[in-house]
């Protein structure tokens, strides 16, 4: 096994110190030089050179460590994964899955009684992209389709809220299902002028969509107020009944935890359809699944349309949680958030995507503490994650056929072979 | 129609398009070489503009010859550039060289955060002033309200680049190394080419030409804070894409293309969706040539 020691052997060592050495000249002039352009002074911040010697010394020597040690994994050997052996596990134990769900429904439900309304509200949010990565998952996970302009699509659901409610006061549940209609009129819209495009350029295509609807919003303020938004959207209302914000935040909660068991359902059921394997198929191999006899074109457009329905929901919950939206909340980094959560998670797998979101949407708001570098931290967290982990967190088991051969096969070919 | 506007665009369109062919030339050399899209290539980009800003102001105050100045600053820069560009390979796409294409690319947009927080942490979210280094040209004199001295140097500048360049890819036996990797990088590997070298020395040419792109139009504009990477780099990957990535001409001509859409767009019709103006004619173009203008098609097999 390899040892951690030995990198504190000389040879090592100057190796570390070479690529400290490196490093205290890559940064040098961004971390130690400040100038002051009002003043016409320059500062000299030797602290920080000192700072970044020892600090990438350190990480130099732990990350060619772990390096080595993943590297030393060999993949094709068969010893089993822990995720691999919770699943035996659970397998081999029946009774445990009825108790765990028990268990973690009466978390959720109590969740948030027992938590302030910030950890609610959080939590929401988290929900939401839950929702979002599981949609965005159709089309990158299932369908393999790089989709760089998954926020358009959100836009699309939060700005049919906030713009029916203005001008014809509809309510939320006459506008979640609009909403949801109408991004997926859009999925479709997409989809048509990109079905002949492939890997990169259809990236680049959604990538460029995103970003005109994102620019149409901000400028044409005579449809969506530009850059400054529109505020006071009602929160989705229950029966006419008035609540306090402690009350909505919750019930906005619980509607959310609808939709997530929804969307859960709804994808799980596709994934096992004719049209979900159709999908994977499409993902594997285009070509070989066309001349298999599946529609392409079709696969296509229900796998833009179907991630885009459930953007345009969230959306419009998204607008009624946050009652104030402006274009600013549809950026590239959104729709390139969404595909970290997909990614991280595990791309193609359910679970993997909802511990993708939770890590993805909670860490920066329990980096909070670190306030200014918490957006730094989470950047390195993506690179190393995916160094050291690039299949995501919980990578998508695929059903596989074992054939085990009975005694009657294996007397029967025994006999054949005598 | 007024002709005096329309060159005055016309040049605006080119100088536009020089540099995001300076940019654009980083992205589609990496990805014909490891088929990745440098997410954080634009950040590559800021951080020449940025060390070439701190450099040239901290000599400034000491009262040498401007051009002198600038060439140290530049120089600087690209070594600089070069160097993060080079280290950010090491830790970033390296170890994931070999697995899934989307791994790789989340890694980029970490890194692109990462750089981009980095120096925002380490100097100032503000906008800092460029220091005036460039002297007017006197010959420039009697058509200055069309080309100033900064788009002259960007314009003069680009094509020397794109020469030795092209000359670097034709005729060197590094550049055919490159070639080879970009056509089949196994195959290669095993005729003795040193991917490993090969793919280092894309990332420095990118690098450096994307930071020299970055000291120009930052002496050209006058100004420049953390962010500006983000959106240059979006608008060179497009004209890489338009132009057929991968391919270095195609990078080149989809470059001025952009420049010159966004110019006349601007220019004739509103200022206010310039960028959708890039977006709309990618997409058009791509529906009628879904590999680019210069992209060879794809050879589609089982």
């Amino acid at each position: 096994m390899l040892d951690i020691l030995k990198y504190f052997k000389p040879k090592e060592l100057k190796k570390s110190l070479l690529i400290s050495l490196w490093f205290m000249i890559l940064t040098f002039p961004i971390m130690v030089i400040k100038v002051n352009t009002i003043e016409n002074t320059v500062l000299w911040r030797w602290g920080s050179l000192v700072g970044m010697g020892i600090g990438s010394f350190i990480m130099a020597t732990l990350w060619r460590y772990l390096l080595e040690r993943k590297n030393m994994q060999n993949p094709l050997s068969n010893k089993k994964t822990l995720q691999m052996k919770v699943i035996d596990w659970a397998n081999a134990n029946p009774k445990v899955k009825p108790v765990l769900l028990i268990a973690i429904s009466l978390f959720i439900v109590s969740f948030p009684f027992i938590t302030s309304m910030y950890q609610t509200s959080i939590m929401t949010t988290a929900l939401m992209y839950i929702v979002l990565g599981l949609g965005l998952n159709i089309v990158v996970g299932l369908g393999g389709l790089l989709h760089l302009g998954y926020a358009a699509f959100y836009a699309v659901g939060a700005y049919t809220y906030a713009l029916l409610n203005y001008h014809f006061g509809l309510s939320f549940w006459i506008c979640l299902p609009i909403g949801a209609g109408l991004a997926t009129i859009m999925g479709i819209l997409l989809a048509i002028p990109v079905l002949r495009l492939r890997g990169d350029y259809l990236a680049i295509v959604t990538l460029g969509f995103g970003e005109v609807i994102r620019i149409v919003l901000e400028n044409w303020n005579a449809l969506s107020f530009g850059p400054s938004g529109i505020a006071n959207i009602p929160r989705p209302g229950f029966f006419g009944m008035h609540m306090k914000l402690q009350t909505a935040t919750i019930y906005i909660y619980f509607i959310m935890i609808a939709m997530v068991v929804f969307t859960i359902f709804v994808v799980r059921r596709l994934e096992n359809s004719r049209m979900g394997r159709a999908w994977i198929a499409m993902r594997e191999d285009e070509i070989a699944s066309e001349s298999m006899g599946i529609d392409i074109t079709k696969s296509k457009i229900t796998t833009f349309a179907i991630g885009a329905f459930f953007a345009g929901m969230v959306g419009v919950i998204f607008a009624a949680k946050t009652t104030f939206i402006n274009p600013a909340s549809f950026t590239l980094w959104e729709s390139l958030m969404i595909l970290c959560v997909v990614v991280i998670g595990g791309t193609g797998s359910i679970v993997g995507v909802i511990v993708g979101a939770f890590i993805l949407i909670l860490l920066p708001e329990y980096l909070r503490a670190f306030s200014e570098y918490r957006m730094l931290l989470f950047g390195a967290l993506l690179v190393i994650m995916m160094v050291f982990r690039p299949g995501g967190i919980i990578s998508n088991i695929r059903k596989k056929y074992k054939f085990e051969p009975t005694k009657e096969s294996s007397n029967a070919s025994q006999k054949g072979a005598e | 129609m007024d002709l005096h506007y329309f060159f005055e665009l016309f040049v605006g369109g080119l100088t536009r398009g020089s540099i995001y062919a300076l940019i654009a030339l980083g992205y589609t050399m990496v990805y014909g070489i490891i088929q990745l899209i440098n997410f954080a290539h634009g950040e590559i980009y800021m951080i020449g503009a940025f060390t070439a800003l701190i450099i040239a102001s901290a000599l400034s105050f000491t009262g040498m010859n401007p051009v002198i100045i600038f060439l140290i600053a530049t120089i600087l820069a690209i070594f600089f550039s070069s160097a993060y560009g080079v280290t950010m390979e090491k830790i970033a796409y390296k170890p994931l060289r070999g697995s899934q294409r989307l791994s790789a690319l989340i890694s980029a947009i970490g890194m692109s955060m990462f750089l981009q927080n980095y120096v925002l942490l380490a100097q100032t979210s503000d906008f800092l002033p460029f220091p005036n280094l460039v002297p007017n040209f006197k010959f420039l004199k009697p058509i200055e309200n069309i080309i100033s001295s900064t788009s002259f140097l960007i314009l003069v500048s680009t094509a020397v680049v794109m020469i030795l360049l092209t000359y670097l890819i034709k005729f060197t036996k590094t550049g055919k190394a490159m070639r080879a990797t970009s056509q089949d990088a196994k195959m290669a590997q095993l005729l003795g080419i040193n991917i490993s070298r090969i793919i280092s020395i894309t990332f420095i040419i990118g690098s450096a030409t994307a930071a020299l792109g970055g000291v120009l139009i930052s002496t050209h504009i006058g100004q420049l804070n953390f962010y500006i990477g983000y959106i240059a780099g979006i608008k060179a990957f497009v004209a890489a894409v338009l132009g057929g990535i991968g391919s270095i001409p195609g990078a080149v001509l989809g470059s001025f293309v952009l420049g010159w859409t966004e110019s006349f767009g601007t220019g004739y019709i509103s200022s206010d969706y310039e960028d959708v103006f890039a977006f709309l004619f990618l997409i058009i173009i791509l529906i009628f040539r879904p590999s680019g203008i210069l992209g060879r098609p794809e050879n589609k097999k089982v």
